[in-house]
């Protein structure tokens, strides 16, 4: 009659485990500490020659601006490209993950990638995870099948559109988008429209702001055209025509205390390492 | 609930004596059948409102015939988003207004901001007394030159603008509008203007349905469309087969 509990060890998926002790935590009156989230504007659009990506450069912790010119366009080949939305450290974390993972099946393959393998990969371990990585995800490629498009959400689901938007200003980049979208547009005409839509994403949502990143992947093109602050339109609205300069005795030195490090530091003579 | 249900008849104290339903007096907690956005804009001439004709029961479209612009008086329009019951009441109250006002009978009358006014008062009063009228309402006029737009929601927030939004609209044409708007519209180009945002609310909001009307209120009256319907386009190729070259994703 033993009551032999075998504790297997867990095979992957989101652990629940330390959910009772938080929600015990919470209890007691110990606030959950805020996360980085990207509170974002993240557009997709397929036009011509390929896919352009769009994204704004505001990061959010609660209701302060943490990061005013963040990155939110991740690389994953150098013909995928993925904008991510949500909670900052896991679209970092699992578009690092699917690069390196792509990376070593390129190597694997000897091929270059292809679109739906990152969305398999990405849609996959997002589902696997039941909704608690917060990636929402716009992910463009052009590869030997052509220009792809899709979207991924945090619970695994995705879409194949020719023209997508996410995070909280996606309805003020949606807006633009169905109202300008014609099929096979030109470059500049896409990269326009793009931007046009991270703009109403930046002034009409409080969640995205500052600058537009933009990525354009064409067809043909072996890498992909990166265009960090492509547009700013919130500039420093006064800078002192002066300038700013620190002169020695701007602020009181209260104490000095010099230590030379010789002293602590023996040199000696050696080989450089092998690279 | 325990204990004895109090009513009529039973020998209590006065006021139980009338409640049939035991607990606190509790009011309107939400909304049954809905209306959706409710756009404005000035332009050169005037002001143009417009909303489409749907009513919704919950997740169903109950009613596509529902006239949610109506005139108030000779320099006035209202437009409603939110319960369709409350927006009736509103009109009773306003007809009742712009009656009393007509009878004065002394050659002047209400103002597009009179009447504005007077629906704040009445929304933030309700709203205080935990008993709101869930509605935003769009109000739009022209008197003596003047154009007015103004929204009151059923908090009793009011405010003033050159264009205007209820619900999803805020949302999908505020920023269609900030883009594109410009004092001297003219009526075609407004008109064009609010057609591209219901368009995109058509398309985006799932209480929305594609039979809309177009107010048009100027100096010299006030003139609401017949529903029309929007051209939508659901052509593109990429909708027709979207997986191509992955066959078997989605």
């Amino acid at each position: 009659m033993a009551e032999t509990m075998i504790d297997l060890p867990p095979k992957g998926g989101f652990s629940f485990d330390l959910c009772r002790r938080n929600a015990m935590l919470e209890k007691n009156g110990i606030a959950l500490p805020r996360f980085r989230k990207t509170g974002t504007t993240i557009v997709g659009l397929v036009y011509k020659d390929g896919v352009i990506l769009g994204a704004d450069t505001r990061a959010t912790e609660g209701e302060i601006v943490c990061d005013k010119n963040c990155e939110k366009i991740h690389y994953i080949a150098p013909n995928i490209y993925c904008c991510g939305a949500g909670t900052a450290a896991d679209t970092e974390n699992v578009t690092d993950m699917v690069r390196s993972q792509l990376e070593l099946h390129r190597y694997a393959t000897n091929r270059d990638s292809r679109v739906v393998t990152a969305l398999t990969m990405l849609k996959t371990h997002l589902f696997g995870y039941r909704g608690q990585v917060s990636a929402a995800l716009v992910l463009g490629g052009v590869d030997v099948t052509g220009p792809h498009l899709h979207t991924v959400y945090p619970h695994g689901s995705t879409d194949t559109l020719p023209f997508a938007t996410m995070g909280s200003g996606s309805l003020a980049a949606m807006s633009v988008f169905e109202s300008r979208y014609k099929e096979n547009m030109t470059k500049e005409e896409g990269m326009e429209l793009v931007a046009a839509a991270i703009c109403a994403g930046i002034f009409n949502d409080l969640g995205s702001g500052s600058n537009v990143d933009l990525c354009i992947l064409t067809k043909g093109e072996k890498k992909a055209e990166y265009l960090r602050n492509y547009q700013k339109p919130n500039p420093r609205s006064y800078v002192r025509s002066k300038g700013y300069d620190f002169v020695k005795g701007h602020t009181a030195v209260l104490s000095t205390k010099i230590t030379p490090l010789k002293d602590h530091v023996a040199i000696i003579e050696g080989e450089a390492m092998e690279e | 609930m325990t204990g004895k249900q109090p009513y009529v008849g039973q020998g209590l104290e006065a006021p139980h004596a009338f409640t049939l339903m035991p607990g606190p007096t509790k009011h309107t907690q939400y909304p049954y059948v809905t209306g959706t956005s409710v756009l404005g804009i000035k332009y050169k001439d005037g002001v143009l409102i417009a909303a489409d004709t749907a009513a919704s029961y919950g997740s169903t479209v109950r009613y596509k015939s529902v006239e949610r612009l109506k005139a108030c008086g000779k320099h006035c329009l209202i437009g409603a988003s939110g319960e369709i019951s409350d927006f009736q009441q509103i009109l009773q109250y306003v007809d009742k207004l712009i009656l009393n006002d007509y009878m004065w009978d002394d050659g002047n009358n209400l103002s597009p901001k009179d009447i504005h006014n007077y629906l704040t008062r009445i929304m933030y009063n309700k709203r205080n007394n935990f008993d709101p009228l869930w509605n935003t309402l769009v109000l739009g006029g022209v008197k003596n030159g003047e154009k007015y737009l103004g929204v009151v929601t059923m908090i009793g927030v009011q405010y003033v603008d050159n264009h205007v939004a209820s619900g999803f609209g805020n949302h999908l044409a505020r920023p269609i509008f900030r883009d594109e708007w410009h004092e001297n519209l003219t009526l075609e180009e407004g008109i064009q203007l609010l057609e591209k945002a219901l368009t995109v609310l058509f398309y985006r909001d799932r209480s929305a349905i594609n039979k809309v009307q177009v107010a048009n209120i100027t100096e010299a009256g006030i003139n609401i469309s017949e529903p029309y319907a929007l051209k939508t386009n659901w052509d593109y190729n990429a909708f027709k087969n979207p997986t191509v070259g992955a066959e078997g994703s989605w």
